[in-house]
C-alpha cells in the first residue's frame, strides 16, 4: 500500500503531459484550420457533457442516490452566466458569472438535499425530478429571464481554452474526492448505508456534500454552456436533459470516472450524428440502454478506472523485473 | 460507574413487544454474553444500543472513560463516534470495497485530512492516507488478513468476512463492542481462533464486549456474565454455572427445539 509524499509523482506527471498533449493538438488542429466551427461545436458538447455525467455519476454512481434533476442544477449555472454576460460581455463577466452560478447550485443543492435525501430510491428520484421542475418554472417565470421565450448570449467567451480547462478542473477535482477518505465514506453508503452509520460516517452529510458537490459541477458545466452556445431557454433543461445525462453515467459505469468520459465522448458523437434525426436519437438511445442492461449492466467500465489498469501493468512489469534480476 | 446501563428498555413493533422492560449494566472490560432462543429480541437490543432503532421507552447510558452519555434517541453514527462498535449477524461489509477499504472507513471520522486537503492533495492528505493505511494494516493483521489488503470483500471466504467485520469494528477504536452472533456458520477450528481472538480484543484491547451467540460451549467458556432474553424479557442472568442450570432457561430452550437452535446458528 504505497502512498505517495507528494503530488509530483511520475504517474501524476505522465498525466499532466497527456492532458497538456491533447490541449495542444486540439489548439493546433484548430489553427490550422483542421478542426472546423462544426467539430468545434461537438468538442464543446463533449466537454460539457462530460462535466454533467462525472459529476451526477459522483451522486448516482459512487453515493448511491438515485437522481433525476441534475438539469436543474446546469439551468441554474447556464442562467446565471448568461446574465452575467449582458451586463458584461467579456471574460470576467463569464467567470464571475459561472463562479455565482456554481455556488447558487451548490446552495440549492443543499437546501434540496436536506429534506430529499433521507428519502430513498425511487422517492429520492421522483423528489428530484420535481426539484428540477420547480426550478425550471421559476425561470419559466420570472421577468428577468425572458420566460419561455429566454435569453440570447452577448459574447462566447467559452472557447475551447476554457471548455478545456474546466473539464480537467471538474474532473481532476471530483476525481481526488471519490479517492480520499471523504470518497470512501461517499461509496460505503452506497454499499450499505447502515454499516457506513454504525462505523461512524455521518450519513446525511455525505450525501448532502456529494449531491451539492455535483450540484456545483453541473452548474459550472450550465455556465460554459450558455456562453459556448449563446441561447438558452427552460426548455432545454427539462426532464429528458436529466435522462440524457443519467444513461451517459450508465452506459460508462455507475463508479467509473473513466467509463463516464469515454460514454460521454461516444453518446455525444453519436448524438452529433444523428443531429438531423432527432427522434431516432431517443430511440436509439432506449436501444442502447437495454442492450447495456441486458448485457453489461455495470457499464462498460464497472467501477474500474484506467489509474487502476495501468497501475496493476506497471506493478506486473516491476515484479517480473524482479524475478529476472 | 458501569460503562453501559440499560434502564427498563422496550422496543415495540406495532403490536409486537420487540423487547420489554429490559435491564443491564455492564462494566468496564468485562465480557458478557447476550442469549435467548430465535426471535427473543437480541439483535434488537442492539439496534437500540447502536442507535439504529429509537426505543419505545427506557434509557441508555453510555459512561465511557470518565464521561456521561445518554444516547437513547442520538443517530447511529453519533454513537459510533462515542465508541460503541458492531458487527452485524448477517454480514454487512462494504461488499465492492477492498478489504483495507473497508477498515479505512471506519478511522474516517477520527483521522481523515479535510476535504480541501484531499481536493489540492496537500501533504497534510498524504500524511493522514499513509498513517491510516499503516494503521488499518496492523489491524488486519490481527486475524492474518494483512496479505490480502487488495482483495474485494466479497471475495473473500465467508470465515475470513466474519474477521473483516470485526477488524472494522475494532478500527474505530470503540470502548464497547456489540458482536452480533461471530461465530455462526464457522468450524469449528475457525471458532477456536475465533474465541481466542475475542479474549485478545477484552485483554489487549481493554474493550468490553456484549457477545450474542447461539454457540453455548462459546459462551459459556468465554464468558464471564450471561443475560438471558426470551420474548423481549430478561428471563435470567449470572454465571454461566448457574446459568446452565437455570430451569426458566431450559424450559425456554427446550420449549423453542433447543437442539436447532444451537445447530443452524439462526438466520432472520
Ligand atoms: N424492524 C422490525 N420490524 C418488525 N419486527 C421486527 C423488526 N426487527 C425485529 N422484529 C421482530 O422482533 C423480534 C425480535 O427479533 P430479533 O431479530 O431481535 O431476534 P433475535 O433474538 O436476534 O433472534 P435470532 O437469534 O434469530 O437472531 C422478532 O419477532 C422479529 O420478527
Ligand atoms: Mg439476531
Amino acid at each position: 500500500m504505497d502512498v505517495p509524499r507528494t503530488v509530483f509523482t511520475k504517474r501524476n506527471l505522465v498525466w499532466l503531459a497527456v492532458c497538456l498533449s491533447i490541449y495542444f493538438l486540439v489548439f493546433f488542429l484548430r489553427s490550422y484550420g483542421i478542426l472546423g466551427n462544426y467539430h468545434e461545436i461537438t468538442i464543446a458538447q463533449i466537454c460539457i457533457n462530460i462535466m454533467l455525467a462525472v459529476s451526477l455519476n459522483l451522486i448516482v454512481g459512487f453515493t448511491g442516490q438515485f437522481s433525476l434533476g441534475h438539469a436543474g442544477f446546469m439551468s441554474i449555472g447556464a442562467y446565471a452566466t448568461s446574465l452575467a454576460l449582458r451586463s458584461r460581455p467579456d471574460t470576467i463577466g463569464f467567470l464571475i458569472g459561472i463562479t455565482i452560478g456554481s455556488v447558487l447550485a451548490l446552495v440549492v443543492g443543499v437546501i434540496i438535499g436536506i429534506p430529499t435525501l433521507r428519502l430513498r430510491g425511487d422517492y429520492l428520484g421522483i423528489a428530484t425530478l420535481g426539484m428540477a421542475e420547480i426550478i425550471r418554472v421559476v425561470f419559466l417565470n420570472l421577468k428577468i429571464t425572458n420566460g419561455a421565450a429566454g435569453l440570447m448570449g452577448t459574447f462566447r467567451a467559452a472557447n475551447w481554452t476554457w471548455l478545456y480547462l474546466l473539464t480537467v478542473m471538474a474532473v481532476l477535482a471530483i476525481n481526488n474526492f471519490v479517492n480520499s477518505s471523504h470518497g470512501r465514506a461517499c461509496i460505503s453508503i452506497r454499499e450499505d448505508e447502515t454499516a457506513s452509520e454504525a462505523m461512524g460516517v455521518n450519513t446525511t452529510a455525505y450525501k448532502i456534500i456529494a449531491f451539492a458537490f455535483g450540484a456545483f459541477f453541473a452548474g459550472a458545466a450550465g455556465g460554459l454552456y450558455s456562453s459556448y452556445f449563446y441561447f438558452i431557454k427552460p426548455d432545454l433543461f427539462g426532464f429528458l436533459k436529466s435522462i440524457d445525462m443519467l444513461v451517459i453515467v450508465v452506459l460508462g459505469g455507475l463508479g467509473s470516472i473513466t467509463g463516464t468520459i469515454i460514454s460521454a465522448i461516444l453518446l455525444s458523437l453519436l448524438t452529433t450524428i444523428l443531429q438531423d434525426f432527432s427522434s431516432v436519437r431517443m430511440i436509439v438511445y432506449s436501444v442502447i440502454l437495454v442492450i447495456i442492461m441486458l448485457f453489461r449492466p455495470q457499464g462498460l467500465m464497472g467501477t474500474v478506472e484506467i489509474s487502476h489498469v495501468i497501475d496493476k501493468f506497471a506493478r506486473k512489469d516491476k515484479e517480473d523485473a524482479n524475478t529476472v534480476s | 460507574m458501569p460503562i453501559l446501563s440499560v434502564e427498563n428498555l422496550s422496543k415495540s413493533f406495532g403490536g409486537l413487544a420487540a423487547v420489554s422492560h429490559v435491564n443491564m449494566t455492564l462494566e468496564s472490560q468485562e465480557l458478557v454474553g447476550l442469549i435467548g432462543p430465535n426471535g427473543a429480541g437480541k439483535t434488537t437490543i442492539f439496534n437500540l444500543l447502536t442507535g439504529v432503532y429509537t426505543p419505545t421507552s427506557g434509557t441508555i447510558t453510555f459512561a465511557p472513560n470518565g464521561e456521561v452519555y445518554e444516547i437513547q434517541g442520538m443517530r447511529p453514527h453519533q454513537i459510533a463516534n462515542l465508541g460503541i462498535a458492531r458487527t452485524f449477524q448477517n454480514i454487512r461489509l462494504f461488499k465492492d470495497m477492498t478489504v483495507i477499504d473497508n477498515v479505512l472507513i471506519s478511522m474516517h471520522s477520527q483521522l481523515s485530512s479535510s476535504i480541501a486537503s484531499s481536493l489540492f492533495r496537500t501533504s497534510k492528505f498524504y500524511n493522514s492516507e499513509r498513517e491510516m493505511r499503516k494503521e488499518a494494516l496492523e489491524y488486519l493483521s490481527i486475524f492474518n488478513l494483512d496479505k490480502k489488503p487488495k482483495v474485494l470483500a466479497k471475495n473473500l471466504p465467508y470465515g475470513e468476512q466474519r474477521h473483516l467485520e470485526i477488524v472494522r469494528a475494532l478500527a474505530s477504536k470503540p470502548s464497547l463492542i456489540l458482536l452480533d452472533e461471530p461465530a455462526a456458520g464457522m468450524n469449528q477450528s475457525e471458532t477456536s481462533h475465533l474465541s481466542a481472538t475475542i479474549r485478545r480484543l477484552k485483554n489487549e484491547f481493554g474493550l468490553t464486549i456484549l457477545l450474542i451467540e447461539h454457540d453455548m460451549s462459546l459462551v459459556m467458556e468465554l464468558c464471564e456474565r450471561i443475560y438471558v432474553l426470551d420474548y423481549g424479557m430478561l428471563i435470567s442472568q449470572g454465571l454461566p454455572n448457574e446459568i446452565k442450570t437455570d430451569k426458566r432457561v431450559i424450559e425456554a430452550y427446550l420449549g423453542e427445539d433447543a437442539a436447532r437452535d444451537i445447530e443452524t446458528g439462526g438466520e432472520s
